[in-house]
């Protein structure tokens, strides 16, 4: 089994977020002393309950009940050996873009990405991650690119797929400059700041319903990423979707390439279909893979999406997505496994070719 | 001229041959010339309310919706889809239509702020319909439009009209206060089921939220394709609240947003069912089985793969027994028989498509 991904990045990784008590260290003093005194002692998002079956694997799940993805050792142990992997990015999905205070936010930023820096990425050279940014206030969202990009072991900047407002915005434009001036792809993650309702049509009850609902709002990034005219502006910035799904693709892009053509005298800017500035500059991860019940609508599919470039590889671990280490859902073709597993990977991230990691490497 | 004997434009014509006999017209969108119209169905407070205050949605401006022209209009015939002589003319005659399934979008009723006027104005928009376009024209069928948010005043609605020859399915906003599978709407699909009536779904309705959870867009193409987003979470907010399991006769036809999306989102639903069938024991099957049961949907606007014959794979999948062909007249995305399904279909395909399919889930004689 395990020879089937031998050798890929594994391109979406959780670790569990840490609890205050440990970003304490990497606080200033006047962070550190309001947070004590408000007690905000957890940063993890509602969206993904540790408790839940689906967001942690049972067999990924530390014995001594701790969070799933929170030990070190375990997590290279289920991620590098059992699958193989030779890379993996780290997403540590928490609640920083969810806080009202766009200056606590990036202190918060700051701190978690210096915590993964030191007890993750010093401690694992195989292990890279994902800027998080205070996306609520652009100006520190910059700011905190510019403080961490100087690092080649943090290779993309990562943002929920449900904050403030669509991504394509022109208000966050300057986020994204400065994402492209540092070779970091953009990658959006499944999970909200609850500042708009799940769906159109209000808060559902279950959290199946958040979960099967978040493709519709990435399908809405890519509408306003692409309209807007973000690619235009920054023609070497990628966008990467991370837990999203991708069988919704191939219809959404019909669907965006029609209503271009009827209605683009809205928007002169986009001269091309959608379609083909997505799959020039929109990638998307494998798992959850969504597949179809029959493997030969997968393989199909796969043709519809331009996989060859488009898919990247990922666990989504400790996430519960598929049993042992078939990562490839059953009707993946073999012949497209290794551009999956490695070589769009290593398009997609810059970094990943050119740098070395720094063993040992704590904070710049 | 009347508006009677004004030339159609071109595109409005429909291609009878293509369909290969008599068509239903699963949605045509016929408007009121301005909510004046109502008056004579409506009381005196209701009347005076209208003139001071108008209609009230939750949004910004008096007239929120961007509307949809058809070309060339006669000035006189009031907005496109309000005059019955024209749409008689363009529609059912040319196009060959052998029953046609009226939609009204504006003013819906259902998402008045104020929800006594919203049953008042569902009243009398019924009323109206069955007076001036059901009572005249006998091809055409409409749909009781009730005040959902006041479930127990829309459940009398659907007693009133029920067994009217000239409805024939119960319309709610999909845009509602809150998603259409929870509890406060159940009394609407009782009503549906003890009589018989399909609910139709066509994206419309005003609740101040946008399309989707990233919240509000710049464009009018991105509000243009919010209406296939929307459409997905009506789906799975009926499926996974469990109202098929209560309702195992209650059937739902899905209006104004294509179909091509339904194949991805059923097996996104049943992934994420296997991983929490725990916090949903009430669901007693994977819900793509529920939509399979409990769905149709409408053709329109039409779903363009690159490849047309992708199509097909498309519909093998959702069932040709669920695909309803609708012209969407007059929206300026309209399809006529000839391209709301662009690949070639069989004898049978083409019969259950534009016709014994409609004719099944509206239980038309």
């Amino acid at each position: 089994m395990r020879a089937s991904t031998l050798g890929g990045v594994d391109c979406d990784v959780h670790p569990a977020p840490p609890g205050m008590a440990a970003l304490l260290p990497y606080l200033d003093d006047d962070w550190r002393a309001q947070v004590t005194a408000r007690r905000i002692d957890r940063l993890d998002l509602m969206c993904f309950p540790p408790g839940a079956p689906a967001h942690g694997r049972a067999d990924w799940r530390p014995a001594d009940g701790g969070g799933p993805g929170a030990d070190l050792p375990a997590l290279c142990a289920h991620v590098f050996d059992g699958f193989g992997t030779q890379t993996a990015i780290l997403n540590c999905l928490c609640g920083i873009e969810a806080l009202g205070h766009g200056a606590l936010a990036a202190a918060l930023a700051r701190a978690l990405n210096d915590w993964i820096a030191a007890e993750w990425l010093g401690r694992e050279p195989r292990l890279r991650a994902s800027i998080l940014i205070p996306l609520q206030d652009p100006d520190l969202a910059v700011a905190e690119i510019e403080r961490r990009a100087g690092d080649p072991r943090f290779v993309q900047v990562m943002v929920l797929a449900m904050g403030d407002m669509p991504l394509g915005k022109p208000v966050l434009w300057p986020v994204w400059a400065a994402a492209e001036r540092h070779g970091l792809p953009l990658a959006i993650h499944a999970g909200t700041a609850a500042r708009h309702a799940t769906t159109s049509g209000g808060w559902p009850s279950y959290h199946l319903e958040d979960y099967v609902t978040t493709s519709l709002a990435f399908q809405a990034q890519l509408l306003s990423l692409v309209s807007e005219g973000v690619f235009r502006r920054h023609p070497r910035l990628t966008v990467v979707l991370l837990e999203s799904g991708f069988t919704w693709l191939p219809a959404f892009l019909w669907r965006a390439n029609k209503i271009w053509r009827a209605m683009r005298a809205e928007l002169p800017w986009v001269d091309r279909p959608p379609a083909d500035i997505i799959r020039a500059h929109v990638r998307v991860t494998l798992q959850p893979s969504d597949a179809p019940p029959e493997p030969r609508d997968l393989a199909h599919l796969l043709g519809q999406l331009a996989a060859e470039q488009m898919l990247l590889f990922s666990t989504d671990y400790p996430h519960w997505q598929f049993e042992g280490h078939d990562a490839f859902p059953p009707g993946f073709p073999a012949a497209l496994r290794r551009r999956v597993l490695a070589d769009n990977p290593r398009e997609t991230y810059p970094r990943l070719g050119a740098s070395k990691p720094v063993a040992g490497e704590t904070t710049p | 001229m009347s508006p009677d004997d004004s030339p159609a434009p071109a595109s409005l014509r429909g291609k009878p041959g293509r369909a290969g006999g008599p068509v239903i017209d699963c949605d045509i969108r016929y408007a009121v010339r301005s909510l004046k119209d109502l008056y004579p169905y409506l009381s005196r407070r209701w009347r005076d309310h209208l003139d001071h205050y108008g209609s009230r949605q939750p949004a910004a401006f008096l007239s929120a919706r961007p509307r949809a022209g058809a070309g060339a209009w006669p000035a006189d015939a009031g907005p496109p889809g309000a005059e019955l002589g024209i749409l008689r003319a363009d529609l059912l005659d040319r196009g060959g239509v052998e029953y046609g399934m009226l939609h009204l979008l504006f003013p819906p009723g259902m998402d008045q702020r104020n929800q006594e006027l919203g049953a008042a104005l569902c009243r009398a928009l019924n009323e109206w319909t069955a007076e001036h376009w059901t009572g005249r024209e006998k091809r055409l069928k409409a749909a009781i439009m009730v005040p959902g948010e006041d479930a127990e005043a829309a459940a009398e609605e659907i007693e009133r009209w029920a067994g009217h020859a000239g409805f024939a399915e119960v319309a709610m906003v999909t845009h509602a206060i809150e998603p259409l599978g929870r509890r406060r709407y159940w009394p609407v699909y009782d009503a549906a089921v003890r009589h018989d009536l399909p609910v139709g779904l066509h994206v419309s309705g005003c609740n101040g939220r946008p399309a989707s959870a990233a919240g509000w867009p710049s464009f009018a193409l991105e509000e243009r394709h919010a209406a296939a987003l929307s459409h997905q979470a009506v789906v799975v907010s009926l499926v996974t609240e469990g109202v098929f399991e209560l309702h195992p006769s209650l059937r739902v036809v899905m209006l104004g947003a294509g179909f091509a999306w339904v194949p991805s989102l059923c097996w996104r639903l049943d992934h994420a069912w296997a991983r929490m069938r725990d916090e949903v024991p009430h669901l007693t099957s994977p819900p793509s089985e529920s939509v399979r049961r409990h769905f149709w949907f409408a053709t329109q606007p039409a779903d363009a793969p690159e490849r047309p014959e992708e199509l097909r794979r498309v519909i093998d999948w959702v069932g040709w027994d669920r695909i309803l062909f609708a012209s969407g007249y007059p929206d300026r995305e309209m399809d006529t028989a000839e391209d709301a399904l662009p690949i070639r279909l069989s004898e049978a395909e083409r019969r259950m498509v534009f016709n014994a399919n409609a004719r099944a889930v509206y239980g038309l004689a």
